[in-house]
């Protein structure tokens, strides 16, 4: 008796609600962006400078009393947050301290982590710093630039690859789908304000492998059918492919989903922003993969005898006339 | 498709097995640390018998390098420093004006008076009396100038001269002041590296960045700040008399205010010197070192003081030929070479010995003796031990649950096949660990995290497989031909997904820094290992039991 997540024969009509899905990816996308410029990302030191604090106590974190101790030293901005999580033992008690970049100040200054100190001991004598953080501003301008570079390099790197081995429709579709992955995953650490750092970033580019990985394996697919059928229609080709294929990529988001899951709940708070940026872009990849790259390959069309060019296998054609 | 050659057998085996082998010593991790501790302590330090049974711990035939546990694993220090190379272009300015003044003195007839004009401390502004000859002064400055080997610039010479009315400016060239920077680098970082390895800890990583950045990473270290202590002190070096030579450290029998201090000589093991407590000159009045050659071309080290430390030494020299004279580094003598002469003019030269390796390295030494330049501290992190075990604790069940479910999640679905899938799996996060042992490469947090999500990846080149023999199952004729269809079929769509996938790990790598490298470094590893663990393994293991139990029908 076998798990069977998908029935074995599926005909599903993928693209019967093409228009809706994908007007409702576009608008996501368009809420993202509005997202990310009005509400605005909750930068991390690594793109704003500053410093961050990690602080453990065995007394419960009393952010207002924390806040009047730091009030006098006059740092400027000043984040304090409770870190909560369930592998915590009941004794654990974290707070991050994020404190803005000091004027004339590369790095965090030993006398301001000093008076923090002893500010919060003055509170809580049994405060101790467990992690210290501090970026200086011309390391974090930096980092945004390649943190950009970084992303739309990955992009660029994809589009061209997949140009060459497919059509350039599907490499536009993928890098559609991918922007679109991409700017939902921003859009959704604008709403719910989740801290954005390089972390993030590298998460963003896991999205963007993770996806593009899904994309290729269905549009693989799509060229293999093709090639078999010359004259149905381009969409039961698509919707056809997508059938096909529907079976492994709900048992490969099934199988990347159950890890990540164990790790967003087990592994700890540190990394869970950027476990959580993985997740969530695994679940919209696998959507995108269908219905934003198939339907923009689905708008623009693709050629249609795909025996012309070479005649080797499938797999390693090149085009030469895209 | 279904038979494998036994060559073919033997190769995927091997690799599997020496894959794993090089992951072993990850599995016993606390005691391999030891063992290579104590190999290490052995070589530098001698061998005692705990040393002995440290090191006996692990047997010596088997591989022993670890996967390095990033800082934020084990805890430790982190910071990025900026060289302030811009220092010491004053610096060679302020010593190049004597020389400036002397070679246009010479000829004040023509040039008239001389006075230096206030400016910027990285230039020599000199007005000149006779402007109408400022050719002639151009002249006599150009000719002071050295030549600077550059291969972005040939031909430059290490000064630039150019004359503004009756102003003559002197600057440092282009060429030269790049040289000069990585000059100044290049010494920090020696200097950093020396001071960071007298605290003795574990894999300090000391690496130049970019033009003018170091960074220093140093496992458990208490706090950033700490570190900054250690490396912003800087090496004392002396110049003392020595009284005798012994070879025991008791300072008994000497008289006066003396010193026992050991020698640094690896060739003079337990020899003592017995040095008078006031050094003649010291470390802050020497002002250069380089490697040489002496009159009869064996290599020596020549080296310059300032003009107090140069009167003191010349002094001191005049007074005491034939006897010897000790370079004193951080408590250990260096060097204790005879004077030969009154050295005046505050420059001399070591002989002694050495190789001309050695002579280089005693020059960087000397110069190492304090910081070239000072140092802004442009990041810093410190993260607390425990927070690093917490991390790996976290992240250890996180792996275990995760491949427990995941494995659990193929056999339901797959059954015997998914049970080949999960062997292959296993393999594949052997083979990573093995790979990361072998290159020494850092596992950090979202290191650990790269390896979860490679689990859950590593399946779908399995996946795509298994699909593919259960669609070809429904036209194929017979179960031989539809695994070997399936194989032959999935393949392009597992290497495009999974050459596009390796892109992107790829530009995180080339664009990430610290933990985002370390996921970018399992990630990628990820996917060559799947790859292969997929394509070769999964097949081998259904080849071997397909030869086995020669099933009529098969059930993926």
């Amino acid at each position: 008796m076998r798990l069977r997540l998908v029935p074995e024969n599926t005909n599903i009509n993928f693209f019967r609600a093409r228009w809706l899905t994908f007007g409702a990816s576009m608008v996501l996308m368009v809420l993202s962006l509005l997202a990310w410029a009005t509400l605005g990302l909750n930068y991390g030191i690594d793109f704003r400078g500053g410093t961050s604090v990690r602080t453990e106590s065995a007394q419960p974190v009393d952010v207002a009393a924390y806040r009047a101790a730091l009030d006098p030293l006059e740092l400027g901005d000043v984040a304090i947050t409770e870190v909560f999580d369930p592998t915590f033992e009941a004794t654990k008690h974290v707070a991050m301290i994020r404190i803005q970049a000091q004027d004339g100040e590369e790095s965090a200054g030993s006398d301001m982590l000093e008076n923090v100190e002893a500010a919060l001991k003055g509170v809580d004598d049994t405060v101790v710093f467990t992690s210290v953080d501090s970026v200086g501003p011309e390391v974090s301008g930096e980092l945004v630039k390649s943190a950009i570079y970084a992303v739309l390099a990955a992009l660029g790197a994809i589009m061209v690859y997949i140009w060459l081995r497919f059509e350039w429709q599907f490499s536009l579709g993928a890098v559609v789908a991918l922007f679109h992955d991409v700017l939902l995953t921003i859009g959704l650490f604008a709403v719910l304000q989740i801290r954005f750092d390089l972390a993030t970033i590298a998460a963003l580019l896991t999205i963007v492998g993770y996806s593009i990985n899904d994309t290729v394996v269905i549009f693989d697919r799509v060229r293999e059918n093709l090639i078999k059928f010359k004259q149905t229609p381009l969409i039961d080709v698509m919707n056809l492919s997508v059938n096909e294929t529907l079976a492994r990529t709900v048992m490969t988001s099934g199988t990347t989903l159950i890890a990540l899951i164990a790790l967003l709940v087990l592994g700890g708070d540190v990394i869970r922003g950027f476990v959580f940026a993985i997740t969530w872009g695994v679940v919209v990849g696998t959507y995108s993969s269908v219905y934003v790259a198939k339907n923009v390959v689905l708008m623009l069309g693709t050629k249609r005898d795909w025996s012309k060019p070479s005649d080797g296998p499938a797999g390693t054609q090149f085009s030469t006339d895209a | 498709m279904l038979n494998i050659s036994t060559f073919n057998r033997l190769v995927i085996w091997c690799l599997v097995l020496a894959g794993l082998l090089f992951a072993l010593p990850n599995a016993f991790y606390s005691r391999v640390e030891q063992h290579n501790d104590a190999l290490v302590a052995i070589e530098k330090q001698g061998a005692t018998p705990e040393r002995e049974a440290d090191a006996a711990a692990w047997p010596g035939f088997l591989p022993s390098s670890l996967v390095n546990l990033g800082l934020d694993l084990r805890g430790g220090a982190h910071l990025l420093a900026r060289v302030r190379v811009e220092e010491v272009y004053a610096d060679r300015m302020k010593a190049m004006w004597p020389e400036i003044r002397d070679a246009l003195a010479a000829d004040r007839t023509t040039i008239g008076t001389i006075r230096r004009q206030n400016g910027p401390d990285d230039e020599v502004r000199v007005r000149i009396g006779n402007p109408d000859q400022m050719q002639r002064a151009l002249e006599l400055v150009r000719a002071l100038a050295r030549p600077v080997v550059s291969l972005s610039y040939p031909g430059a010479t290490d000064i630039e001269v150019a004359a503004n009315g009756d102003v003559l400016t002197v600057t440092l060239s282009q060429a030269e002041r790049e040289a000069t920077d990585a000059r100044t680098v290049q010494q920090a970082l020696e200097i950093i590296r020396r001071r960071v390895d007298e605290v003795g800890t574990r894999e300090p990583t000391i690496q130049k960045q970019g033009v003018d950045r170091i960074i220093i990473q140093v496992p458990g270290i208490g706090s950033a700040q700490e570190l900054k202590d250690l490396i912003g002190t800087t090496a004392k070096l002396t110049f003392q008399p020595v009284v005798s030579r012994q070879s025991s450290p008791d300072a008994t029998g000497a008289q006066g205010r003396v010193e026992v201090l050991p020698s640094a000589d690896p060739r003079e093991e337990g020899i003592y010197y017995v040095l008078e407590e006031t050094p003649v000159v010291s470390g802050e009045e020497l002002m250069d070192a380089q490697p040489d050659f002496d009159q009869n071309g064996r290599p020596a080290v020549n080296f310059r003081f300032n003009g107090p430390g140069a009167r003191k030494f010349g002094d001191y020299t005049a007074e005491n030929v034939g006897s010897l004279f000790a370079i004193v580094l951080d408590e250990e003598v260096i060097s204790a070479p005879e004077i030969i002469t009154h050295i005046s003019g505050g420059s001399g030269i070591i002989t002694g010995n050495f190789t001309v390796a050695e002579s280089n390295d005693l020059a960087v030494l000397l110069r190492a003796g304090a910081l070239p330049a000072g140092l802004d501290f442009l990041q810093e992190r410190t993260i607390g031990p425990e927070l690093g075990a917490d991390s790996i604790r976290a992240g250890t069940i996180a792996c275990i649950v995760a491949f427990a479910a995941v494995l659990v999640f193929m056999v339901l679905s797959y059954g015997l096949f998914g049970v080949f899938a999960n062997i292959a799996l296993l393999i594949n996060v052997g083979l990573i660990f093995g790979l990361l042992s072998l290159i020494g490469a850092t596992l950090t947090l979202p290191g650990i995290a790269g390896i979860v999500l490679t689990i859950g990846m590593a399946v779908d080149a399995n996946v795509l497989v298994f699909e593919r023999i259960r669609e070809e199952l429904k036209t194929a004729k017979g179960p031989a031909r539809a695994i070997s269809l399936g194989y032959e079929r999935a393949l392009s769509a597992i290497i495009d997904a999974n050459i596009t996938t390796f892109i992107t790990a790829l530009i995180l790598f080339l664009l990430g820094s610290g933990p985002v490298r370390g996921f970018s470094v399992t990630l990628g590893l990820g996917i060559m290992t799947s790859v292969f663990t997929a394509i070769y393994v999964t097949r081998l293991l259904i080849v071997i039991w397909f030869e086995r139990a020669k099933p009529k029908t098969v059930e993926v």
